[in-house]
């Protein structure tokens, strides 16, 4: 009868461990929408290049680093934005319902330091890739989007549920593999942001959302 | 020497277990965090840590943010190694 009570002293412990110290309401679903919402924008991203290289087909033969079209790069631009814009709504509107469900409050010590620890990298990151852009490099913007998301992804996830770990390590291999494909940036995008999302937007949704 | 003398009468209660639990993974935490985690009253949670700040296993501060009072809580070194000594206990015990 006893050994009841410690085991229930041993998951209090735990259970106080991880809601102190992690966000634990963060969405699986929103992230599976995220990876929908990316996976749309990089088929409009995908109709603008094709429609410019068809205008345009010597941009196509040329080497990469060369810069894009400003116009193009200010289409891809605003494409990317809503997309961003949309997984961050949709990612916020979906963890405030779960952590009323779960009577947590939403602005706490643990989201504040998730979202300090997942915009170190990503604002780095972000900075870093305009430079790349300044320069003209607009072939490893890709690359760098991709590996810094995950490193934010691997910094943020000590805040929050583990599995954020393992996908920003697979964004980090994926980021890597495709600056040896320089002009598929879109395709390993669209792999990453897309796919990954979904992928591990179920995998969290199945484990914790629907109990 | 038996297992149950490891286990450490002044962790014995849901509210105090709840406060080591929280300041043994955190630096500090204030008392409004502790509240809303450990769903407590004022009075309840007011009690407890006073408890474990008499056994010297808590740290308390009392500080001013703006004009509001803020009580800020952390665990000290004895209180770390108690709790701790506390866990492995639970476990053997859960193990036997």
């Amino acid at each position: 009868m006893d050994s009841n009570k410690y085991l229930d002293d041993i998951s209090e412990i735990k259970n106080m461990m991880s809601r102190s110290s992690r966000f634990i309401s963060l969405s699986g679903l929103s992230g599976i929408l995220a990876g929908i919402y990316a996976l749309i924008g990089a088929y409009l991203a995908y109709l603008k290049l094709t429609a410019f290289w068809a205008i345009d087909p010597t941009a196509y033969a040329r080497n990469n680093s060369a810069p894009l079209g400003t116009n193009l790069i200010l289409d891809l631009t605003i494409i990317a934005i809503c997309v961003i814009l949309a997984a961050i709504i949709t990612g916020a509107v979906l963890s405030i319902q779960k952590a009323k469900k779960s009577e947590e409050s939403i602005w706490n010590k643990t989201s504040q330091r998730l979202v300090l620890n997942f915009l170190i990298p990503l604002v780095a990151g972000g900075i870093f890739c305009l430079v790349l852009l300044q320069y003209g490099f607009t072939g490893l913007v890709a690359p760098a989007t991709l590996i810094f998301y995950g490193l934010a992804c691997v910094n943020a996830s000590k805040y929050t549920l583990g599995d954020v770990r393992y996908m920003g390590i697979a964004f980090i291999i994926i980021g890597l593999i495709s600056t040896q494909f320089l002009g598929y940036g879109l395709y390993f995008w669209a792999l990453g942001f897309g796919v990954f999302h979904i992928i591990y937007g179920s995998m969290m949704y199945f484990k914790y959302d629907r109990k | 020497m038996s297992l149950i003398d490891n286990i450490n009468k002044a962790f014995d209660h849901r509210i105090r277990l709840g406060i080591m639990s929280i300041l043994v993974v955190n630096d500090y935490a204030d008392f409004n965090m502790l509240k809303e985690l450990l769903g407590a009253t004022d009075g309840n949670l007011a009690s407890h840590t006073k408890a474990l700040e008499k056994e010297a296993y808590i740290k308390v501060e009392k500080q001013f943010i703006g004009r509001k009072p803020n009580t800020r809580y952390s665990a000290t070194k004895l209180g770390k190694t108690a709790f701790n000594k506390h866990i492995d206990a639970l476990e053997k015990l859960i193990g036997k």
